[in-house]
């Protein structure tokens, strides 16, 4: 089963909450899903906390724990306090920490990504980077006490899928004890399947089941090509081969000639 | 008290954080609150005074991906 800082998550699917039509279909895709793990946030509001307090207590009804991020911050200060902020509302030492860089490709600033992932491992805050593929920047991150790590396949909201194959596979294989989540940059089921088999351990998605035309049919795609591709990691692939086999047996063939 | 909440300027007679969030008619405990960039605790609020020109953020859950 899958364990994130000593707890064991039964789903292999993040789901966030964002972008539904509605609330009641959010909640349906949440249940069809079979998720363990739901992303939230924290915004401004004006209605004098009802609405962020109805969202989350719908949220709580649903069963599942909660991952308060620290999305649109582009500073360590800002998402250090956004941080610390969130715990406060949701009362979870977890935190999916986005620091980002660029307005276009919303692309980590890593470098500002492990400084504040280091202060809020210190201050006990159980850390889920957003990062990229890059291997130092994950031994980074690692150093300053992620024990998760939350690579890109690509940009979010791109629904592009795995862009570098290459650079996945070797995350995994440079890192082979430390759960890793493909976030963001998912497209479709098949997406999700292909970075299961790679061997990652589960995959954080929004768009791709909220923009759906039918979200909750969406999400129970998803929920089973997750684990589709999770069984047949360990059930060990076939290598691709340049020539031909037959799969059926020529021994015993007739021979007519 | 000239204050800048959420990014907007409002003249208020609150002087603690808890009786500013009562003027605004905040309700219920799922809120975050900020002045001048820290983190103010709930159990802090009662107790926190404000100053002219504090900047206090008060944030609520929302979706979020």
């Amino acid at each position: 089963m899958l364990e994130l800082y000593g707890t064991e998550i039964p789903s292999r699917l993040l789901l966030g909450t964002a972008r539904y039509p509605s609330p009641a279909m959010l909640a349906e895709s949440v249940k069809r899903s079979q998720t363990g793990i739901v992303p939230v946030s924290l915004r401004r509001e004006t209605a004098g906390g009802r609405n962020g307090g109805a969202f989350f207590e719908m949220i709580r009804e649903l069963g599942v724990r909660v991952l308060p991020n620290t999305a649109g911050c582009h500073g360590v200060s800002e998402a250090v306090l956004t941080a610390k902020m969130a715990r406060e509302v949701f009362r979870t030492n977890w935190i999916k920490l986005e620091v980002i860089g660029n307005h276009d490709t919303l692309q980590p600033d890593v470098f500002a990504l492990v400084e504040a992932a280091r202060i809020l491992s210190d201050e006990g805050f159980e850390v889920f980077p957003y990062t990229t593929d890059d291997l130092i920047v994950a031994e980074r991150l690692l150093d300053a006490g992620c024990q998760v790590l939350m690579p890109w396949c690509a940009p979010i909201g791109t629904a592009a899928g795995p862009l570098n194959l290459s650079a996945l596979r070797s995350m995994r294989a440079h890192f082979p004890d430390v759960p890793l989540i493909v976030d963001a940059g998912i497209g479709r089921p098949s997406h999700a399947a292909i970075v299961m088999e790679l061997g990652f351990d589960a995959v954080l998605l929004n768009t791709a089941v909220a923009g759906a035309g039918d979200p909750a049919a969406m999400a129970e795609a998803f929920a089973k090509a997750i684990d589709a591709g999770r069984q047949a990691f360990g059930a060990g692939m076939l290598e691709p081969r340049d020539m031909a086999v037959p799969s059926t047996p020529v021994i015993g063939k007739a021979v007519f000639s | 008290m000239r204050l800048i909440i959420n990014g907007e300027t409002q003249i208020v007679a609150a002087t603690t954080l808890s009786q500013l969030l009562t003027a605004l008619e905040y309700e219920g405990e799922w809120l975050a609150t900020a002045v001048n960039g820290e983190l103010i605790h709930r159990e802090e609020r009662d107790d926190h005074a404000l100053a002219d020109n504090d900047r206090i953020e008060i944030l609520t859950p929302m979706q979020g991906g």
